[in-house]
């Protein structure tokens, strides 16, 4: 057979077969692990997702906390008590600043909450304006997100699940709503809404939610769900062609019951990305619609509003501007970066 | 151009009047739901803008008959009928006067975007996750995430009240630098990280790897195969821009006074103009769906790969 | 002097996760007109060892050692500038998927004409007709026709082709083919292969033909490698190691090839599953699977013994075999081990 030359210390020993458990020792495989697990591990591991989501939750607890602890309230006009002549020594203050009469107050002995961001033109506290603000966008923000999750799922399901005539039908729909112009929509759904409702809804509960956040909800209702379905079209209609779909329809189960074990909850992540991913969104079109005045009801504050009204007095107080700025620019962006990291983390398709 | 082609196209273009069509009614009927209906001013108007509108609009006749009369004077007159606020002006005209300013706002503002934006964001792709890279990612996050009335303000504030740069009224002369920045800064960020993706999508393809095989020179393979290539799914961006720019020009023009139509709409907003409202919507409306009609013909045409729906 | 000399070659990929070895310690030569197999599972190496001879490698991975000889010209470290010189013109290579490998908004004519114009002096004119020329050349009809349309108005047969034409139409001295038919119908394997086949004795080119296919390696190929994470295993003529196979992964892959005589026996794969990478253990990288591996398997991989002239593997097996038939002999621990013959 062969010659072989070779120096080396041989150990007749080595030549024994080798055990399967010294062949098992050789192979360190990684260790496996759940899809939820592998993702929550990776989102941990994203810095910068990381920090979005502490900012998130610690803007979305103030917004809900600050209120109720805070000695001002965001419409209280300071300086306008009933029977007494307006006292405007509470308007404009700057950051930190006393009025004429809180000055006095304090030489009296009383203790005057410091006004952290000043005052409006109006003598409103405009640190709980910002912070109530925040609350406001967040709000509608996230039901609105809320809102077109659900209507959107269940005409993607429907229209996904049961296809032919039905889902034709429903495309087309969406097609149309989808290349409607939507801002332009909006603006004009809000206008008209803003006209007709406040009649409709005076003395309801409604009322006090303010007529033009409901015609906001309304509005996203109508126009927003669109990709949302189509989404979950998409993920039905791929999915129904799994095989345990067909296994399970094997064994007589009901429409219903398979869309509901077994298509839904594999749609879910990719559907919890695409809503996470719908908040910063609708919060931009909520302060958008604000800014141009079609937004919340004064004098409940928004961050599109406030930032609207602050561009009067620009020149003196650009911080009345600068704030509300930053405030929504930080929490789109967290929301953005936020959402980023989960469809970074939970998307198998991106994951090599 | 082939047959294929050329039936895609005539399908595109009927959806789009469809569209457009769509809109009108839609604006016609909403519009209506304002008690008294979108022709009659809250106060009283005079009695000779009333008298026209009866003459014209029919107001007392039924619902569907106004509509009727609405649409035909659209298309056959361009008619929208005079506007409430201003008196003896016609919707139309005015909206045309607004036009010019934000047309050339708006396309200055396109072109910056898109040159700029392509460029950066081949860049980043090539360089990936080096230095130059990681900057140009920050940037854009931010700027994607900053609605485009914040932007304009904190450049307002910055620019013009602060340094003095550029004058703060949009119809000064270098006043639209301003508001042409704004409204490029969102389309260039989000143009910025559409190319890079694409771009890095594209460079991991096969046949970029055959392009090498085949000893093309590095920056050839770059600007010749996957250039191209990339920049597919960026034109599919330029209908949703043009969206934009005319979304944001609304808030733009209001920011730095600027004489455009996006002014005048929400004015009439405030002022309920309904007329107006209702001609500025439909005009803006069929821009966009055309816009997009245009990027669709133009995706076809370059991407011979793509078929109909 | 051979047409390619490979010594000693290492590549590597630097992930986020760690070095992955993908080439570990690769030699071989490769004479003018022959043809050479290199066969192992996905992930065995055999495609990072092409691209490393043509230095089309992606991303993260790096050549970090061994020497590549083309006609005695050393590849490794010599620059971009010489190595588009070499990339289809010296040495061309096709890919495995010819649906993706071609780019889809360039047309067919375009694609060839430049790999043409790249190498050769030929101006517009000429190259159009050498293009046409390669396009018959492997036996695509109404060549005029195709030149103008796109790849995406092909079968995978007729890509492939093309993609044969694009890498022949400078006359290489090298083809290397990487697994140009797994992705295509039998059927047609079985007509590019003839063509390849046919073209090598024509054009007289020496090709690497890279696939996990044996029934190819026993067609087409003279010699023949074996390899597996990232190692050569054995290599030799293809009759040694079809009929003489001396590593027990070689072994393993004969043993799983059904034939005529055991048809209505069991199939017998080879059992486990392809190594980890980036966790590769000492010792030699098959013994995990290896049913006959041994105490020496888990702690030292054996280094390439010559079993003849035309016959070099990797496997203590051969050790083992040579001490029971008294061809070599061992001396205890002690004194270290010389063997006489």
């Amino acid at each position: 057979m062969q010659k072989k030359k070779f120096t080396f210390h041989v150990d007749l020993d080595s030549f024994i077969p080798a055990s399967d458990a010294e062949k098992e020792y050789l192979v360190q495989m990684r260790p496996s692990s759940t899809f939820f697990k592998d993702g929550v591990k990776r989102l941990y591991k994203n810095k910068v997702a990381f920090v979005s989501f502490i900012i998130i939750v610690l803007i979305t607890l103030s917004s809900i906390i600050l209120p109720m602890i805070w000695p001002y309230s965001y419409e209280d006009q300071l300086g306008v008590r009933p029977g007494k002549p307006v006292d405007s020594s509470y308007n404009n203050l700057k950051p930190f600043e006393y009025g004429k009469t809180e000055e006095a107050m304090i030489e009296a002995g009383e203790s005057v909450f410091p006004h952290v961001f000043g005052t409006d033109a109006s003598g409103r506290d405009y640190f709980i304006r910002v912070i109530y603000g925040t609350r406001i966008s967040l709000a509608v923000g996230f039901f609105a997100s809320i809102i077109v999750l659900l209507i959107g799922t269940v005409i993607g399901s429907i229209s996904g699940y049961f296809g032919g005539k039905v889902d034709l039908i429903i495309m087309r729909i969406v097609d149309i709503i989808y290349s409607l112009p939507d801002m332009l929509m909006v603006i004009l759904l809000s206008t008209v809404l803003k006209m007709t409702l406040a009649p409709a809804i005076e003395g309801t509960p409604l009322a006090s939610i303010g007529s033009n956040i409901i015609s906001l909800f309304i509005v996203f209702a109508l126009l927003y769900w669109v990709s949302m379905s189509r989404l979950i079209r998409g993920q039905i209609l791929s999915l129904r062609e799994q095989e345990y779909v067909l296994s399970a329809r094997a064994t007589g189960a009901k429409g219903s019951w398979i869309i509901r074990k077994h298509l839904i909850p594999n749609c879910i992540s990719v559907v919890i990305i695409s809503a996470a991913l719908q908040i910063p969104s609708a919060i931009f079109t909520e302060s958008y619609l604000s800014f141009l005045g079609l937004g919340v009801n004064a004098p409940m504050p928004s961050l599109g509003s406030l930032a609207s009204q602050a561009l009067n007095g620009l020149a003196s107080y650009p911080y009345r501007l600068v704030i509300p700025a930053i405030m929504i620019s930080l929490i789109v962006l967290s929301l953005n970066l936020f959402g980023d990291g989960l469809r970074d983390a939970f998307d198998p398709k991106l994951n090599g | 151009m082939n047959t294929k082609t050329l039936l895609y196209i005539v399908k595109r273009i009927l959806l789009a009047i469809f569209t457009v069509w769509v809109v009108i009614t839609v604006t016609f009927f909403v519009m209506h739901a304002v008690p008294g209906g979108p022709f009659v001013g809250e106060k009283a108007t005079t009695p000779a803008v009333q008298a026209a509108m009866e003459a014209k609009y029919g107001l007392d006749k039924p619902l569907l008959e106004q509509y009727g009369t609405y649409l035909k004077d659209i298309v056959t007159k361009f008619d929208f009928g005079p506007s409430l606020k201003q008196r003896g002006r016609m919707v139309v005209d005015i909206i045309m006067d607004g036009m010019k300013t934000s047309l050339k706002l708006g396309l200055i503002a396109a072109v910056i975007a898109a040159l700029i934006g392509i460029v950066l964001g081949a860049v980043a792709a090539l360089r990936r996750n080096k230095f130059i890279d990681r900057v140009i990612m920050v940037i854009t996050t931010a700027f994607v995430s900053m609605p485009s009335f914040i932007i304009g303000s904190l450049l307002l504030l910055c620019f013009s009240l602060l340094l003095h740069w550029f004058p703060a009224n949009g119809a000064a002369s270098g006043g639209l630098v301003l508001p042409i920045i704004t409204l490029a800064l969102y389309p260039m960020a989000y143009i910025t990280r559409l190319t890079r993706s694409s771009m890095l999508d594209v460079l991991g393809q096969d046949y970029i790897r055959t392009a090498r095989a085949k000893g093309v020179s590095g920056t050839k393979v770059i600007f010749g195969h996957a250039l191209k290539n990339s920049l597919i799914p960026v034109l599919t961006y330029f209908g949703p821009m043009l969206a934009y720019i005319v979304t944001g020009s609304l808030v733009v023009e209001q920011i730095f006074a600027v004489p455009g139509i996006g002014r005048q709409f929400v004015s009439s907003i405030t002022n309920r103009d309904y007329p107006m409202i209702m001609g500025t919507t439909i005009i803006l409306a069929a821009l966009i769906v055309v816009m997009n009609l245009v990027t669709d013909i133009l995706y076809k045409v370059v991407d011979p790969r793509i078929t109909l729906e | 002097m051979a047409l390619l000399e490979v010594n000693h070659l290492q590549t590597s990929f630097f992930t986020d996760a760690g070095e992955v070895k993908a080439v570990n310690d690769v030699s071989f030569t490769l004479d003018r007109g022959k043809v050479l197999g290199i066969v192992g599972e996905s992930g065995s190496g055999k495609s990072v060892t092409a691209y490393s001879i043509m230095q089309i490698l992606a991303g993260t991975g790096k050549i970090v050692g061994g020497s590549v000889k083309l006609d005695g010209q050393e590849l490794v470290g010599a620059g971009e500038k010489v190595m588009k010189t070499v990339r289809g013109n010296k040495i061309s290579i096709i890919f495995q998927d010819p649906m993706t490998s071609l780019n889809p908004t360039y047309t067919i004519g375009h694609q060839l004409m430049e790999a043409i114009m790249l190498h050769t002096n030929r101006n517009r004119q000429q190259a159009h007709d050498r293009a046409i020329e390669m396009l018959r050349l492997v036996n695509v009809n109404d060549p005029e026709k195709r030149m103008k349309q796109y790849p995406y108005e092909h079968s995978g047969g007729m890509r492939q082709r093309v993609m044969i034409a694009m890498a022949l139409a400078c006359e290489p001295d090298i083809l290397i083919a990487d697994e140009p038919t797994t992705a295509l119908d039998v059927t047609i394997q079985a007509q590019i292969l003839e063509l390849m086949g046919q073209l090598q004795k024509e054009l007289g080119m020496a090709i690497i033909m890279i696939t996990h296919d044996l029934g190819v390696v026993a067609q087409m190929c003279d010699e023949v490698i074996v390899m597996y994470a990232g190692s050569i295993c054995e290599q030799g003529t293809a009759d040694e190691i079809f009929y003489n196979p001396c590593h027990e992964y070689t072994k393993g892959l004969m043993r799983s090839i059904p034939t005529a005589d055991t048809a209505g026996t069991k199939l017998q794969p080879i059992s486990g599953t392809p190594i980890d990478l980036l966790n590769m253990p000492a010792g030699c990288p098959f013994a995990p699977r290896c049913d006959n591996a041994m105490k020496i398997c888990i702690h030292h991989c054996a280094e390439r013994m010559t079993i003849n002239k035309a016959h070099a593997a990797a496997c203590w097996m051969n050790v083992k075999k040579g001490m029971e038939s008294g061809e070599i002999v061992v001396e205890s621990t002690e004194e270290g081990g010389d063997d006489r013959g």
